[in-house]
């Protein structure tokens, strides 16, 4: 069960994608997770609902508005057109776009919570310190919280990995643009090339497993370490 | 109006009542804000810091932190202060070097008042440095905590309860430092305490809090001893007299300390002759007696007159305001005794004291 070049294709596009997926979802979820764990308005519970939506919600039907909204009858669609960014659906950026939707709520609890549990303390002590808000933010804040975000750049980075439904809706099958691994697993199975199907699963199937692991070996340190 | 001392007008609505202050305070030495647990010290030393944000005025030694009047309020990282809370808060992802350095290297160096040497010498931490906050005793962070504060050479040093967390024995190995802060620092102090004790110990000044209001503020030893605040009716109600070692009794092994009222006799202590020294005198080890005639076994006995008479916590009992020499006496007697005595103001008599308790 020798992996195909386009096996290959297919694991490189899930990499790249997830990668950049991660990094996007770490500089997007951060001041969300930062205004859901400290505002009193009451807004929070809204936000933090549709948030928190991809995680209830079929990727199929994630998808299907996802398609609908990009699409040249969507708002989504119009304004990227007339950015003359043309059309999403069907191309990277789409897949991107949708993929952080998909694995927003993964990455921005882990944060919050971290945010939470930090409390208001850290923050007035390094401001009776003279440090800013900003430099607190930097000094204090991110390091105090890096369970949180190494958690959360882990379950971003396997969610988007393992997801299957919104890149079908949105992103098709299309080799070397939006044809991923689990795509490729879906191909394998139509064609009954099991073995091949089993190269990719397995691999996955793998990763999966090594990703837990990590985290509870991030999550052990945390509950052991983190007392003040 | 006078630009030295610390000037707060504060208000500002909390869950149960609104805190509301309106004080001129000493530029310089300890004041204690002092109540009951939820009277609203928190708060106004929040307000300082800027923290809360109260509807005011906050002026510390001229320099102003918030004026609503001309629109300003400095945030917390842009005024010159110290804070050390109650629970000593080291930022656990530092060493205590990196914590001390934390506010310290945000000073410029023409402002460092206080040296590194001076802060690590003064609060005892010198071995501590290159180790983690995880493994420090309550006592050690608390002291982290302090010399992190002061090596910010702030205007002011705010500290809310730093011993309240600690048990006895860890206060008792950090009234030490306190009192050295006190006596070697030019740095005014806010120090809000529940501890009449540690109030006793170290505050020049006291502001007394109830239900978020002023009840008084004024000279630590004036308001110990009067009669018509909340703290005559506390178990441990005492004064405080301000004395110096006059010499000793080398045969008897005995201090004689002396004050406008007379001369205090105490154990040998291991101080030189001139040196001062706060004596604590609790109003349940004052007695009065008509005349110093009868023997007895008490050594100190002053002469006094009575000036006035207020409630102690129990109805059996009253609290009897001597002044000897100028200096301020309670005495818990009860009421049986002093119809018995026919105790009334301006009766001259004799304040038999039990025993006292030297401070610093």
């Amino acid at each position: 069960m020798e992996l195909t070049p386009e096996d290959w294709s297919a694991v490189r596009l899930t990499l790249e994608l997830s990668t950049l997926v991660t990094v996007l979802l770490l500089i997007i979820g951060t001041p969300i997770a930062w205004w859901l764990a400290r505002t009193r308005s009451r807004l929070r519970g809204v936000i933090g609902a549709v948030v928190s939506l991809p995680i209830v919600l079929p990727p199929t039907v994630l998808g299907f508005y996802l398609l609908v909204l990009m699409g040249p009858q969507g708002a989504v669609g119009r304004f990227t057109e007339a950015l003359g960014l043309g059309r999403l659906p069907f191309t990277f950026t789409g897949l991107v776009v949708a993929s952080i939707i998909y694995s927003l709520p993964f990455v921005v609890q882990p944060i919050q919570n971290a945010f939470m549990a930090m409390g208001d303390r850290p923050l007035e002590v390094a401001a009776t310190l003279r440090a800013s808000p900003l430099v607190t933010f930097f000094t204090v804040t991110l390091p105090l919280a890096r369970p949180g975000f190494i958690t959360a750049a882990i379950l971003g980075f396997a969610h988007t990995v393992g997801e299957f439904g919104v890149v079908l809706m949105i992103g098709g099958n299309i080799p070397d643009k939006t044809r991923v691994i689990s795509m490729q697993i879906y191909n394998h199975v139509e064609a009954m090339e099991y073995g091949q199907a089993h190269g990719l699963a397995a691999g996955l199937l793998a990763f999966s497993f090594i990703v837990l692991l990590g985290l509870y070996a991030v999550g052990g340190r945390n509950g052991l370490g983190g007392g003040r | 109006m006078s630009e030295a001392g610390i000037q707060l007008q504060c208000r500002l609505p909390l869950a149960d009542f609104t805190l509301e202050a309106d004080l001129n305070l000493p530029g310089r030495g300890v004041t204690a804000l002092f109540g009951a647990s939820g009277s609203g010290k928190t708060s106004l030393l929040r307000c300082v810091a800027g923290l809360a944000r109260p509807a005011g005025r906050v002026k510390i030694n001229g320099e102003c932190w918030q004026d609503d009047a001309q629109r300003v309020f400095l945030p917390t990282h842009k005024r010159a202060l110290g804070y050390v809370f109650q629970e000593a808060s080291l930022f656990a992802h530092l060493s205590v070097r990196a914590n001390l350095e934390f506010g310290r290297k945000r000073i410029p160096a023409a402002e460092r008042k206080v040296g590194w040497e001076a802060a690590v010498e003064l609060l005892g931490i010198g071995h501590l440095l290159d180790r983690g906050t995880a493994a420090l005793s309550g006592g050690e962070r608390q002291r982290v905590a302090i010399a992190r504060a002061l090596l910010t050479s702030p205007q002011l040093l705010l500290m809310d309860e730093p011993l309240a967390a600690l048990d006895s024995r860890r206060k008792q190995e950090i009234l030490p430092y306190l009192e050295r802060l006190h006596d070697e620092l030019a740095t005014p102090i806010l120090y809000v305490s529940h501890s009449p004790d540690e109030v006793a110990r170290l505050a020049d000044h006291m502001v007394l809090l109830e239900q978020g209001r002023v009840v008084a503020s004024g000279p630590t030893v004036e308001l110990l001893a009067r009669l018509d605040l909340p703290l005559a009716l506390d178990e441990d109600a005492a004064v405080l007299v301000d004395t110096q070692v006059v010499g000793h009794d080398e045969d008897y092994q005995l201090t004689r300390l002396g004050f406008p009222g007379g001369v205090i006799k105490v154990t040998r202590k291991a101080l030189d002759v001139g040196k001062r020294a706060r004596l604590k005198i609790q109003a349940r080890d004052v007695s009065i007696a008509l005349t110093g005639e009868n023997p007895s076994s008490i050594v100190n006995r002053l002469p006094a007159r009575i000036v006035g008479f207020g409630d102690a916590a129990h109805p059996a009992q009253c609290l009897v305001r001597l002044d000897a020499g100028g200096t301020p006496l309670l005495a818990r007697i009860t009421r049986l005794s002093k119809d018995q005595l026919g105790l009334r103001e301006g009766l001259p008599v004799v304040a038999q004291i039990k025993s006292v308790a030297l401070l610093a």
